[in-house]
């Protein structure tokens, strides 16, 4: 393999990044602004994230969210789930690629849409709109991404391993937390981190289905920002991504470790062998 | 008496009419949609018994495994496991175990906990749990493996923990589906008959799927030979090889040669026909099919004679040919001989000597001849 790099590939990395980290550095930068000016460097300092605990607003939009993205993630998981094996499992039921098809159709469909017609739903049966409607309207559209990951997974998997559960004594419910669930567990954990990073970073749909008393962090960012940028926004900002790169990097050492420690494993068997 | 082959011990109960059948298939039929896996098919299988199906890919011989195990339904027909039928029952609630061709360990689960798994299911305690299990490494020489996860494992250590596995319960039967398929050559002889004496000492009936003629004549009692969903012969593996009762099952196991002809005269257990192949063909045979009808005449390679030297009796049970190409395996030599019609008959002769004077070389006109006993008159 050739590892050197060419002027040509420098070139298209540099600007690959920057496309994509250059404005998110911006924004991390101006937190840390001393003036109320968003585009104007006047010194460092921390003083809006000192001011971001004390906005009570900012605190609360902050905490719906996370009750609804918890909740909405994990209904989410649980139907999703069932979907994918409903799907995987039962290839010749009446009505199947109809399911399939609408089990997919909120991946395509415009969150306009999505949103609008949850909106009027909820108008028609007089649901009072507030955190049950915006999670509901999470579960709604986050579940068929949990469906696609966990889908995925279960047709790679190996129906001899579920059957011989059942050969050994086990009946289908405890052959399913007993062993498929434990094996497609990564699978259906991403799906729950999907989903749940859907539901965290919504703003159409939550703008559609919420009411009075339960409005979501986007929401609230996308109307403070209608009235001027604050350092204060940018702080908030900071702070969510430093989290979600926290993440990220985890999952990803972990991954990256556990693949590690499986290949040790492997050739320390055949050398065994 | 005499017999065919080497018969291993004297264990025979499909010989004994007063004998109870452990497992009895019953004019089973298993369609899917519009294909038709096994045939309107009656089998039976004794107890302690190690009973092997053999067929190629698609014969249905796995659908029959799978109906045993209870993952598939008959459409019809009904399978009796020690005088009950099973047909209704799920395959949780089934005295029978089953070994897979993947092994289908559980990958989350240790050495340990896969061998013990069936018997949590049962709510058996935790120390008689421990027991069983310790007693199962023991028995497959894994004890240092314990606490291993399979992919921690080489691919003979898996085998191993699948059969531990799958016998921890001490199942009333044992299914083996292509048990030794994903192990190499080596090991898969050396495993062939740990499994005979493993199925000797627990006294279990085993029933093992294979497509490897070689395998199911090494472990089985009696091999069902199935084709299309059907089975051609329930037979020994001295009698499969030695009295094939088709073309198809002469031609399945192992190698051979069939000469073509038309019976001319029968009488006193013996058959002579006019071959097509320029010979008179005289042989012994259970089988006496009236006079004028065609049929084969299956010889083993390694039952055919080749001499330079014309026998007493040339055109009976002998004819001349050409040799055609030589194959030298070490333990035996293999020629081809090209008859005058072009027919190419094998014959195989074991190398017992070292040294030999004059060897056949190619091109040499040879005669090539057969005893009377030495090969099977077929049926069809």
């Amino acid at each position: 393999m050739n590892n050197t790099w060419s002027r040509f590939n420098i070139v298209s990395v540099v600007l690959g990044f920057a496309f994509l980290y250059l404005p998110i550095l911006l924004l991390v930068i101006f937190s840390f602004n001393e003036s109320k000016l968003v585009t104007v460097w006047a010194g460092f300092s921390t003083k809006w994230y000192v001011s971001l605990f004390h906005n009570q607003g900012l605190i609360d939009a902050a905490w719906v969210t996370i009750r609804v993205a918890l909740l909405a993630a994990s209904v989410a998981t649980v139907l999703g789930t069932m979907a994918a094996l409903a799907l995987v499992r039962y290839t010749r039921f009446r009505g199947r690629l109809l399911f399939s098809g609408m089990v997919y159709a909120p991946l395509v469909m415009p969150e306009v849409i999505t949103g609008l017609s949850l909106l009027l739903l909820f108008v028609a049966i007089g649901f009072d709109r507030g955190f049950w409607t915006v999670t509901l309207a999470h579960i709604t559209f986050s579940m068929c991404f949990v469906t696609v990951v966990v889908q995925s997974r279960l047709l790679s998997f190996d129906r001899s391993i579920e059957e011989a559960a059942m050969d050994l004594g086990a009946t289908p419910v405890r052959t399913f937390f007993q062993v498929t669930l434990p094996i497609i567990a990564p699978a259906v954990l991403s799906g729950w981190m999907l989903a749940l990073t859907l539901s965290l970073d919504d703003l159409v749909i939550a703008s559609f289905t919420s009411g009075p008393g339960a409005t979501t962090l986007p929401m609230k960012i996308y109307s403070q920002v209608r009235l001027g940028v604050t350092p204060e926004i940018n702080a908030a900002c900071t702070i969510l991504i430093g989290l979600v790169a926290i993440g990220v990097l985890v999952a990803s050492i972990l991954t990256k470790r556990r693949a590690v420690q499986q290949e040790r494993d492997e050739r320390a068997a055949f050398a065994a062998g | 008496m005499k017999s065919l082959g080497n018969t291993r011990r004297s264990f025979a109960p499909w010989t004994d009419p007063d004998a109870t059948p452990f497992i009895t298939f019953r004019n089973v039929t298993k369609t899917f949609g519009d294909f038709t896996a096994v045939d309107n098919l009656t089998l039976d299988i004794y107890h302690r018994e190690f009973f092997a199906l053999l067929g190629a890919s698609g014969c249905g011989k796995s659908t029959l495994l799978r109906m045993l195990a209870g993952f598939e339904k008959p459409t019809s027909g009904e399978i009796i496991l020690d005088g009950q039928n099973i047909a209704g029952i799920p395959p949780y609630r089934r005295p029978v175990n089953m070994m897979f061709q993947s092994y289908a360990l559980f990958p989350h689960m240790t050495v340990e906990s896969n061998i013990g798994f069936g018997l949590r299911q049962d709510g058996m305690p935790k120390s008689q749990i421990a027991e069983r299990v310790a007693q199962m490494l023991k028995l497959v020489k894994l004890e240092q493996f314990a606490k291993r996860k399979p992919h921690q494992l080489s691919g003979g250590q898996r085998q191993r923990v699948a059969l531990a596995r799958s016998l921890a319960k001490r199942p009333k039967v044992l299914l083996l589906d292509e048990p030794l398929g994903a192990l190499d050559k080596k090991l898969r002889e050396e495993t062939q008959f740990e499994l005979m004496d493993l199925q000797q000492e627990l006294g279990l009936t085993f029933v093992v799927v294979t497509h490897d003629q070689e395998e199911a004549m090494t472990m089985a009692d009696r091999i069902a030979v199935m084709s299309h969903g059907e089975v051609i012969q329930v037979a020994t593996p001295a009698e499969i090889y030695e009295a094939p009762n088709s073309r198809f099952v002469a031609d399945f196991i192992g190698d051979v040669n069939i000469l073509e002809g038309k019976v001319t005269a029968s009488g006193n257990g013996r058959v002579e026909l006019a071959g097509a192949d320029g010979l008179t063909i005289r042989a012994a045979s259970g089988e006496i099919p009236a006079n004028g009808v065609s049929t084969g005449f299956a010889i083993r390679p390694e039952k055919l004679r080749v001499d330079r030297a014309a026998p007493a009796d040339p055109g009976v049970n002998a004819v001349e040919g050409e040799v055609w190409d030589i194959g030298y395996l070490g333990d035996m030599t293999v020629f081809h001989i090209r008859l005058a019609n072009g027919k190419v008959l094998k014959a195989s002769m074991l190398n017992a000597r070292r040294e030999v004077e004059d060897p056949i070389v190619y091109d040499e006109k040879v005669w090539v001849s057969f005893d009377e006993t030495a090969g099977v008159v077929l049926r069809d």
